[in-house]
């Protein structure tokens, strides 16, 4: 593991924790949507936390389909899972939010869960290329 | 009734989830190291590939699936019991799944992990 992809799981972490949280102010905004009144969805996209949510959650799947190019699933689900943890975090010292002893529990058996896959390799084993006529990259594969 | 329905909406999640996590894993495992085929043939090159793969279109079908009957399962079920559970499973069943499709060894240490985190994850949404 590289510094780069280190970077680039805590950007799947950090970009979802902030779409999400961006997209919940915004809707909070907006107020209660019923399926009746579909098209007040549309007035979403003019509030600036909807578009900002919007923006981080596009980089959150660019960093996810990153990270699962050369990671396990069962190495990124766990590892990006601190997001949660961040969430917490922001809803105690940035929101204000009363963060219950349960809560905390919760964020501890997370981190215990993500150091658990952290230590151990990311990758366990090696798919076959869907470009043959790409022998470059079969061979940068098995080389790693 | 109204339960019952609930526990399908979750279990509807689950699985269009867990398909979806693992049509996009095995996508971008084709499409191979993004930063180094990036390097070698620019952004335009990895989307393109990207887009081009099946998995991946069906993947992101999936995961629009997932979305959708995750605010319908909103609408009539409460949050406290959909969310922390549909996330919790998903977390197990991606283990299973990922064992099962895409051949990872999931060893001890990783199912402990996914079992830690999705008790975690339940006990922070409850």
């Amino acid at each position: 593991m590289t510094f780069r992809k280190y970077l680039v799981l805590a950007g799947v972490a950090v970009f979802a924790s902030i779409g999400d949280s961006m997209l919940s102010r915004g809707m909070r905004d907006m107020g209660a949507v019923s399926i009746s009144r579909l098209h007040t969805l549309l007035g979403a996209l003019r509030d600036p936390w909807i578009v900002g949510g919007i923006f981080f959650l596009l980089a959150f799947f660019a960093a996810y389909m990153t990270a699962l190019s050369w990671a396990d699933l069962t190495y990124v689900l766990p590892a990006t899972s601190l997001g949660y943890v961040l969430l917490a975090l922001i809803a105690k010292f940035v929101l204000h939010e009363q963060v219950t002893t349960l809560r905390w529990v919760g964020i501890f058996l997370i981190a215990v869960g993500v150091s658990c896959v952290a230590t151990g390799p990311e990758l366990t084993h090696r798919h076959s290329s869907n470009h043959p006529a790409e022998p470059e990259l079969a061979a940068l594969q098995e080389d790693r | 009734m109204r339960h019952a329905y609930t526990w399908g909406a979750i279990l509807l999640i689950v699985i269009a989830s867990v398909t979806g996590d693992v049509l996009l894993s095995r996508a971008m495992k084709q499409v191979g190291d993004v930063d180094e085929l990036r390097r070698r043939s620019g952004v335009l090159a990895v989307v393109a590939r990207t887009l081009q793969n099946p998995h991946f279109l069906f993947g992101v079908v999936a995961m629009a699936v997932a979305f959708f009957s995750l605010l319908f399962a909103l609408s009539w079920g409460d949050v406290s019991l959909v969310a922390p559970a549909s996330a919790s499973l998903t977390f197990v069943g991606n283990a299973a799944a990922a064992k099962l499709f895409l051949h990872e060894r999931v060893d001890h240490r990783r199912w402990i992990a996914a079992g830690l985190v999705a008790w975690g994850v339940a006990f922070l949404a409850g």
